[in-house]
C-alpha cells in the first residue's frame, strides 16, 4: 500500500523519512532528469512539472529503458528549441495527431526485435489527444498496443495562442470562446471525457492525476509501468498564461480543481474503477474559478451567477458519480468502486 | 521459376522476402490483396520476425511506419488514392526525418468524384513530398522494384514509393517470378539505421528548425535525391546481375534508335505502347517509346539524351494539373530546354478509362496529320462536356456534373427512382 | 494471340474461370494474362473477365474488344448486355444453356459463325450433378477446350487441381470432363453430315 502525504503549497513532507525506493524520483540526486533544465517553458508551467515527474518515474520503473513519442504542442516546442534539446531519453516528435500511432510503431519494432524490456511512453497535450489524435489513440487502445499514453491537459490549444479544444471546460474564456455579447465563454455541451472514453475501451489501466499531488502522479506512472498493454494517464496541468492564473500558484490551482470536485482523481483497470483520491476539504467551485482570469467574466457586476451555479452542479455530479467524498470501504481503501456504466448511470441531481 | 500469380501476390511475397519487421496497413481498393497476403504470411510465420499492425487509418499507417523505422525496424506499408492523401502530412514528415520506409502505391484516381480505377493522380499529387517515386511498367518489374527500393531507401535515408497501376497490374494474373529468397538476402543486407531511438544512446528526433537552418536541411533532401540518380542505375545493374533480368533503373527506351517520334510514358501503358510502336514500325514509321521508371528524382540528363535524337515528343500522362495541363510534361519540357523539340501532352486513361491500341493509333494519326495540338485529352467526349457547360450556363441549379453526364450516357435513369 | 472474353454474374466464378484458363495455358507452356473487368462487384451483377493466351510474352493491357472466343456463363445476360460485341469473324461462342442456339434467339449468330463455332452446353446442370451446386465455370472451360482446343484437357485438369482442394478439385475436374465430352460429341455430329455422304 502506498504512502500518501498531505501536501500544502509546494512542500512535500516525508521524503527524508522514506526508503529511497519509495521516495520521489526527484529526491534522488542521480535521478534521470529525462526532461532536463534549459527548456523554454513559461514560469509556473504545469506541463513541464508534470512531464518531469512522470518521465523520471517511468525511467526509474524500467531501469532506464524508455522511448518517448511526443505530439506537437507546448511540451514539444519548449523542450526542443533548435538547436537544443532538453530530453535525455530517446525521443521522437512526428506530427500533431499521430503520437499514439508513432508509439504503436515503436512498440511494434521493439517486439519484432525481441526487445521486450524497453518500454514506450507517448505524450501529448489535450488538443493532440482529445481532438486531432483521438482516432489514433482509440486505435492504439483497441489493438492492445503496449504503450503508456500521458495526456497533459491544460484545457486548450496553448501553444498556438489559447484556442479552445474539446477539453476546454464549460464557460472558460479562450481566444475562440470569448465571452462577448451573450456568450459566456466556452458553451456547455457534451464535452469529451477522455478518461471515461479510455475506460470504455477496457484497457488495463486508466488514471487521472494533477500536479498538486506529484507523488500520486509518480505512483500512477509506476503502477502503469507494472502493466502491459495500453495504459492512459490524464494529468491536469494548469497553464498560468492560458488560464490567467498566478504562476506561483500552479500547484494550488490544480489542488482546487480536485478539491471542488471539478477534476475527479481516480484509477481504473479494465473499465472498472479501482481507486479514488478523495476530496479532503470540499470547497465551492467559486474558490477555484476566481483564481483564473479565464473565468473572470463570470464574476463582477452583474457577472453570470447562473453559470457559476451550473458549474457547481457539474462538480456535485462528479462527486456523486465518482464517489469523491465517499467514506472508505471496509478494506480501508477510499471511494467507490464501479464500472463505466455505473458511473454514467449515476446522476448527481439535475444536470446543468 | 515463374508461376501464374496475381500481381498483388507477387508483390506481397517479394516484400516478405525483403524481411520487413513491421508491416502496417489500412485497406483501400485496389491495394487490399497485397496487405491481405502479407497478413497471411505473417500469421503463418512464414514472414518472421514481423509485426503486422492493423491500423485505423492511412495516417496511422504511415505514423506507425515512422515510429517503427525510427526504432531501427524495416517498415513497409501500402496504399492508394484517398489513402495516400490522408497520410499526406505523414509523408512529408517521413521524408523530412529521413526514414527509409518503403510503400507500394496501387495507383488509383482521386475523387471527387469517387473512382476506384487506375490513373496516376494519387502519386502525382504527392510528387513533391520528398519521397523517391518509382513507376513499374509491369507486375514483374513492380515486384523487382521493391527489392531495389528497400536497398535504395536505406542507402539514401529517404523513403521510397513504388507505384504500380491499380487493378491493371495489381489484379492481373500472369506468369511472374518471386525473386529467390537467398538472392534477396544477398542483395539486401539487414537494415543499419543511420539514426535510431535507443535508451543506451538517446537522441532527439523531430526538433523544430527555424529560418536560420531550414533551407539547408531541405536542400539536403534535394541533394540526396540527386545522389539517387546515380544509385538507382547502379542498384538496377546489380539487380540484373543477381537475378538475371533487367528491372528498374531511371528509364528505358524501346526502339528509339532512329526514331523521329518518341512517346514518353510511365506505368503499365508501356506494354500497350510497345505493341503500337511495333505496329507502326511495320508500317514504316520511325517511332519509339521511353518509359520513365524513376519520376523522383527526375532523370533530366538521361531523358534529354534519350530524346534529343528525335524530332518530336509526345508525353502520355495518366494525370494532369488542373488549370494548366500536363504534370510529367512540365518536367520533360524542362529537361529538353534549349533543344527546340516540339512537345505534345496527351492526357489519357483517367479514372480507369482504358488506353487502347486503337486510341493510341488514333492519337499518332492525329500527330502525323499535325492535328494533335499541345495539350490533348485522349478520347474526351467534347459534346458531352459542351452540353454540360451549356446546362451550367442556362440553369440556376443545374445539378451535379457527374449525375448529369451519367444520365446522358444512359448509366442512370432519366427520372426519380 | 488468342483472346477470350467471359461474361457472367458476380458469384458464378467468372474471374476464376479466366484464371483457370490462364493456369491451363501456363501448364501447356504458353504465356497467359487474365484479369477481370474491375468494378464494385456485387453478387448477381454482370461481370466480365478476360484471358489472353500466346506463345510470346503478352504486353498489351486493355480490355478485350475483339475476342477470338466469347463464353457466356449466364444466358440471362444474352439480350441484356452486349456479350458478343466485337467478336471476330469465325470466332468461337460458347453459351451455358441446355437450350440450343435457335431457342436462345442466337440463330443469326449461328449462321454467321457456323455450327462448329457456336455451341451451347448445359454447364449449370453438369455442375449441379457433379458439385451439387450450379457453378458452371469449370464445366464451361471443358466445353471451351473441346470447342477451341486452345489448351489441352490435361492442362485444364491440372489447373483445376491447383486452384481447388480435395473433393472440389475432383468434382470440378469431372464436370469439365463431362462438358468436354458433350461438346466434343456435338461438334462431331455437326461435322459428320459433310463427311458421311457416300
Amino acid at each position: 500500500m502506498s504512502t500518501r502525504f498531505y501536501q500544502t503549497g509546494t512542500f512535500a513532507i516525508g521524503n527524508r523519512l522514506l526508503e529511497p525506493a519509495e521516495a520521489s524520483a526527484q529526491a534522488d540526486p542521480d535521478r534521470a532528469n529525462s526532461l532536463t533544465k534549459g527548456h523554454r517553458a513559461c514560469q509556473g508551467c504545469g506541463e513541464a512539472l508534470g512531464a518531469r515527474y512522470a518521465l523520471d518515474a517511468a525511467v526509474r520503473a524500467t531501469g532506464g529503458r524508455v522511448i518517448a513519442a511526443n505530439a506537437t504542442g507546448c511540451l514539444e516546442v519548449f523542450s526542443t528549441p533548435f538547436p537544443e534539446s532538453s530530453w535525455r531519453l530517446p525521443w521522437i516528435h512526428s506530427l500533431f495527431g499521430n503520437a499514439p500511432a508513432v508509439a504503436t510503431g515503436i512498440a511494434a519494432a521493439l517486439r519484432a526485435q525481441g526487445r521486450t524490456g524497453t518500454r514506450v511512453v507517448a505524450q501529448g497535450g489535450d488538443g493532440g489527444t482529445v481532438d486531432i489524435g483521438l482516432g489514433c489513440l482509440s486505435g492504439m487502445f483497441e489493438r492492445g498496443d503496449d504503450v503508456l499514453y500521458i495526456c497533459y491537459d491544460n484545457e486548450a490549444y496553448m501553444n498556438t495562442g489559447v484556442q479552445r479544444s474539446a477539453a476546454t471546460p464549460h464557460a472558460a474564456r479562450t481566444a475562440t470562446t470569448e465571452p462577448v455579447g451573450r456568450q459566456t465563454g466556452n458553451p456547455f455541451g457534451q464535452g469529451k471525457n477522455l478518461p471515461l472514453i479510455a475506460m470504455a475501451h477496457e484497457i488495463p489501466y486508466v488514471a487521472t492525476a494533477t500536479v498538486a499531488e506529484l507523488r500520486d502522479l509518480e505512483r500512477k506512472v509506476a503502477r502503469a509501468m507494472e502493466l502491459r498493454g495500453p495504459r492512459y494517464l490524464h494529468v491536469l496541468v494548469p497553464c498560468p498564461l492560458g488560464w490567467g492564473s498566478d504562476p506561483a500558484q500552479t500547484i494550488a490551482v490544480a489542488r482546487l480543481a480536485k478539491e471542488t470536485g471539478l477534476f475527479p482523481v481516480f484509477e481504473a483497470e479494465e473499465g472498472r474503477m479501482t481507486g479514488v483520491s478523495p476530496i479532503r476539504r470540499l470547497l465551492p467551485v467559486e474558490d477555484y474559478l476566481r483564481t483564473q482570469r479565464r473565468y473572470a467574466h463570470l464574476f463582477g457586476d452583474p457577472g453570470h451567477p447562473e453559470t457559476v451555479a451550473r458549474l457547481q452542479r457539474e462538480a456535485n455530479r462528479n462527486i456523486e458519480r465518482f464517489g469523491l467524498l465517499a467514506e472508505p470501504g471496509e478494506d480501508g481503501e477510499p471511494g467507490r468502486r464501479g464500472d463505466l456504466l455505473e458511473i454514467l448511470e449515476t446522476d448527481g441531481g439535475e444536470r446543468g | 521459376m515463374a508461376s501464374q500469380l496475381e500481381g498483388s501476390l507477387a508483390v506481397a511475397r517479394t516484400v516478405a522476402r525483403c524481411r520487413p519487421q513491421v508491416v502496417c496497413a489500412y485497406p483501400i481498393t485496389p491495394q487490399t490483396h497485397i496487405v491481405e497476403a502479407l497478413s497471411r504470411l505473417v500469421g503463418s510465420g512464414e514472414l518472421a520476425p514481423c509485426e503486422f499492425v492493423n491500423v485505423e487509418s492511412e495516417f496511422a499507417a504511415m505514423s506507425v511506419a515512422i515510429g517503427a523505422s525510427a526504432t531501427g525496424a524495416r517498415a513497409y506499408t501500402a496504399t492508394a488514392s484517398q489513402g495516400l492523401l490522408f497520410m499526406a502530412e505523414a509523408l512529408f514528415n517521413a521524408s523530412g526525418l529521413g526514414l527509409p520506409i518503403v510503400m507500394t502505391v496501387a495507383n488509383r484516381a482521386i475523387g471527387a468524384p469517387i473512382n476506384i480505377w487506375n490513373d496516376h493522380s494519387d502519386a502525382m499529387a504527392l510528387r513533391d513530398c520528398g519521397w523517391l517515386q518509382l513507376y513499374a511498367t509491369s507486375s514483374q518489374e513492380a515486384a523487382d522494384m521493391h527489392v531495389q527500393a528497400f536497398r535504395l531507401a536505406e542507402r539514401c535515408s529517404l523513403p521510397v514509393m513504388v507505384c504500380m497501376d491499380g487493378f491493371v497490374l495489381t489484379h492481373a494474373f500472369e506468369p511472374l517470378e518471386v525473386p529467390d529468397a537467398a538472392a534477396v538476402d544477398s542483395y539486401l543486407p539487414p537494415f543499419q539505421p543511420r539514426q535510431v531511438l535507443d535508451p543506451l544512446d538517446p537522441v532527439t528526433i523531430g526538433a523544430m528548425v527555424g529560418p536560420e537552418a531550414f533551407t539547408e536541411v531541405r536542400y539536403l533532401a534535394h541533394a540526396k535525391q540527386l545522389e539517387a540518380l546515380d544509385e538507382i542505375p547502379a542498384l538496377a545493374q546489380e539487380f540484373e546481375a543477381g537475378f538475371g533480368r533487367a528491372s528498374g533503373g531511371l528509364l528505358s527506351g524501346y526502339r528509339c534508335e532512329g526514331a523521329d517520334t518518341i512517346v514518353v510514358a510511365l506505368g503499365s501503358v508501356l506494354g500497350t505502347l510497345e505493341e503500337v510502336v511495333d505496329e507502326r514500325r511495320e508500317q514504316g514509321a520511325a517511332i519509339g517509346a521511353v518509359a520513365i521508371k524513376s519520376f523522383r528524382p527526375f532523370p533530366s540528363a538521361e531523358l534529354r539524351a534519350a530524346l534529343s535524337g528525335g524530332r518530336r515528343v509526345v508525353v502520355l500522362e495518366r494525370a494532369f494539373s488542373v488549370g494548366v495541363g500536363g504534370i510529367v510534361s512540365g518536367d520533360v519540357h524542362a529537361a529538353l530546354s534549349g533543344l527546340g523539340l516540339p512537345l505534345h501532352t496527351v492526357v489519357a486513361g483517367l479514372g480507369g478509362r482504358a488506353i487502347t491500341r486503337r486510341s493510341l493509333h488514333a492519337m499518332l494519326d492525329e500527330l502525323d496529320g499535325d492535328r494533335l495540338g499541345e495539350l490533348h485529352f485522349l478520347e474526351l467526349d467534347r459534346e458531352v462536356v459542351e452540353r454540360e457547360l451549356t446546362r451550367g450556363r442556362d440553369h440556376a441549379r443545374p445539378g451535379p456534373h457527374a449525375e448529369n453526364i451519367l444520365r446522358e450516357l444512359g448509366v442512370v435513369g432519366a427520372g426519380p427512382v | 494471340m488468342f483472346e477470350v472474353r467471359i461474361h457472367g454474374r458476380g458469384g458464378q466464378g467468372v474471374v476464376t474461370a479466366a484464371e483457370l484458363l490462364a493456369l491451363a495455358a501456363f501448364e501447356d507452356g504458353l504465356q497467359a494474362q487474365a484479369f477481370p473487368s474491375f468494378g464494385s462487384e456485387r453478387m448477381g451483377a454482370p461481370v466480365t473477365a478476360f484471358c489472353r493466351i500466346d506463345d510470346a510474352p503478352i504486353r498489351r493491357r486493355e480490355p478485350i474488344a475483339e475476342p477470338d472466343a466469347v463464353v457466356v456463363q449466364d444466358p440471362t445476360l444474352l439480350h441484356h448486355v452486349d456479350v458478343f460485341g466485337g467478336v471476330r469473324d469465325g470466332g468461337f461462342i460458347l453459351v451455358n444453356s441446355s437450350r440450343d442456339a435457335d431457342a436462345l434467339g442466337l440463330g443469326e449468330l449461328l449462321e454467321r459463325h457456323g455450327p462448329t463455332r457456336l455451341l451451347t452446353v448445359p454447364a449449370s446442370e453438369i455442375a449441379r450433378a457433379r458439385l451439387g451446386r450450379p457453378i458452371p465455370n469449370a464445366a464451361l472451360l471443358g466445353g471451351l477446350v473441346a470447342l477451341t482446343e486452345i489448351v489441352s484437357p490435361g492442362s485444364l485438369e491440372r489447373a483445376i487441381s491447383q486452384r481447388f482442394n480435395g473433393a472440389a478439385a475432383a468434382n470440378n475436374a469431372r464436370a469439365a470432363h463431362d462438358a468436354h465430352v458433350q461438346a466434343a460429341a456435338q461438334l462431331a455430329r455437326r461435322a459428320a453430315p459433310a463427311r458421311t455422304d457416300g
